[in-house]
Order: C-alpha cells, then structure tokens, then sequence
C-alpha cells in the first residue's frame, strides 16, 4: 500500500510541495542521504513535466504523486494528459546519447527544452526507472525506485 | 525557498547572484532579468550561481535561452558553480559542453570571449 499519497493541481508553485514532500518521506524511509537530491531532481523533472501537459491539455485535473516505502522507495507520477507526447528526439531511457553538439543545440532550443528533456534528465539519473502508459485510462506513470538502506536494486 | 536575483556590473560584465531554487514555477523571474539585462545593452553576463539550492531542467532551459539572446549579440553568458549536486544536471545533459562554468566569479569575469 502506498504510504503517501498526494494529489496536486497543474501549478507549477506546487512542483516544489511534491519535492518537499518526496524528500521528506525519502528521508524518514531510510534512504541513503546521497541518493536525497536525486530524488528531489527526479520527482521535480516528472511532476513538471506533468504539469506542463496538465496546462495544455487537462487544466482541471490533478496529478497524483504516491509515494511507497516498503523495501524500496517508490516514487509514480501519475499524469491524465495525453500519452505518446514527448518527442523521438530524446529516448528517455537512452538519456543524452543523441544530444545534438552545442551549436545545434543553441540553433535548436531556447528557453524552454524540448519535451521529452526531463524525462530524458530522469532516465539519466535514475537507475531503476519505468514510463509507461497508464493503461486504466489516460496518463502516463513515471515511477523510480530506489534502495533503501544499503540493498540493492 | 523562492528565487533571489542580485545584479551587479564589473567593467562590461553583468554578474547575476542567482540565489534559492530553479524551477518551473521560478524560472519565469530569472528568464526575465536576463531579456531585461539584454535589452538593455548588457551582452557579457555571469551568472553566479553558488547561491543556487535545486535547478531542474527548466532552469536550464533559461540558462540556454539567455545564452541564445547574449550571443545573437556577440556577447557571452558564462556559470559560476562548484556545487556537485547542481553541476550533476549539467554533466548528465551535456551542457558542460555549452557553458563555460568556472570556480569563481573573478575567474568568469576575467575569462576571455
């Protein structure tokens, strides 16, 4: 059973309550201090990610963070946007292998990343992590799994 | 913790003391200090950011889009930064390779463009 869950609305000043919150829990579940700002970094890039597709395309519905610590710790971000949005440029489980050299870059982006960055920032970062359609209605589900304790994944 | 911005001049650098946290709900306040340093003629700027607790890929999007404006001017934008936990995100994205990020704020303002 999930020990916490916690529902936002697509506002991005909440993306930091989920952070703080993960953290919290993070914390108290016993995860190992280093892994603490990856954590943060993480669970910032997936609910902002989910917020920028909750302002386009489902202003009024909540995104859902559940956060579980039974042998692991288990962070799922649950959008109800559209799936299949992100694009080809970034495989969020391939990370930056692909990344454009830095002037293609700058020729390419400003301001805001491409969609598909943060998952890419995610799939970098996080050893064990899933994205996949939600399945049971719309939305997609990014959930990261860390250690607890000194186990391994 | 919210965004702190302080900006001072040195010679014809602008050095931006970013303090707090970069996120999408922030970024917007730092996005616009740097269109405004720009407009107003300011082309070589530092961003400090020592002061900086979390930045996530928003922050670094207005990161590049400010290198974006500094350079359609010939100008530079150089990063100040030697915390691990906010180098990390440049590193696994690979913009250490398209900011110069140095030790020291004295270091980037006497960095050669």
């Amino acid at each position: 059973m999930p020990t916490v869950r916690l529902q936002i609305s697509a506002t991005p000043a909440h993306v930091r309550t989920a952070r703080l919150v993960a953290t919290a829990v993070a914390r108290r579940s016993g995860v190992a201090d280093s892994a603490l700002d990856e954590i943060r970094l993480a669970v910032g890039e997936a609910c902002s990610r989910a917020v920028s597709l909750h302002e386009e395309f489902a202003p009024h519905e909540m995104i859902t963070v559940l956060l579980e610590d039974e042998g692991k710790f288990v962070v799922t971000v649950r959008d109800l946007g559209p799936v299949g949005t992100e694009s080809r440029h970034t495989d969020p489980l391939e990370g930056f292998a692909d990344l454009p050299g830095p002037d293609q870059f700058l020729a390419t982006y400003s301001d805001r990343m491409p969609t598909g960055f943060g998952l890419a920032v995610i799939g970098s970062l996080v050893d064990d992590v899933e994205i996949r359609a939600a399945g049971d209605g719309p939305g997609t589900l990014v959930r990261m799994t860390w250690p607890i304790g000194t186990a391994l994944t | 913790m919210d965004l702190s911005l302080s900006t001072r001049t040195e010679g014809d650098r602008t050095i931006v003391a970013v303090g707090g946290e970069i996120d999408v709900y922030t970024a917007p306040k730092l996005r616009e200090q740097l269109i405004d340093l720009v407009s107003n003629g300011s082309y070589h700027i530092v961003v400090d950011l020592e002061g900086v607790e979390f930045l996530d890929s928003t922050g670094l999007g207005v990161l590049v889009g400010g290198l974006k404006r500094v350079r359609a001017h010939d100008g530079s934008l150089r990063l100040v930064c030697t915390q691990e936990r906010i180098l990390k995100i440049f590193r696994i994205t690979g913009l250490t390779k398209v900011f110069p990020i140095h030790a020291s704020v004295d270091e980037a303002v006497a960095a050669s463009d």
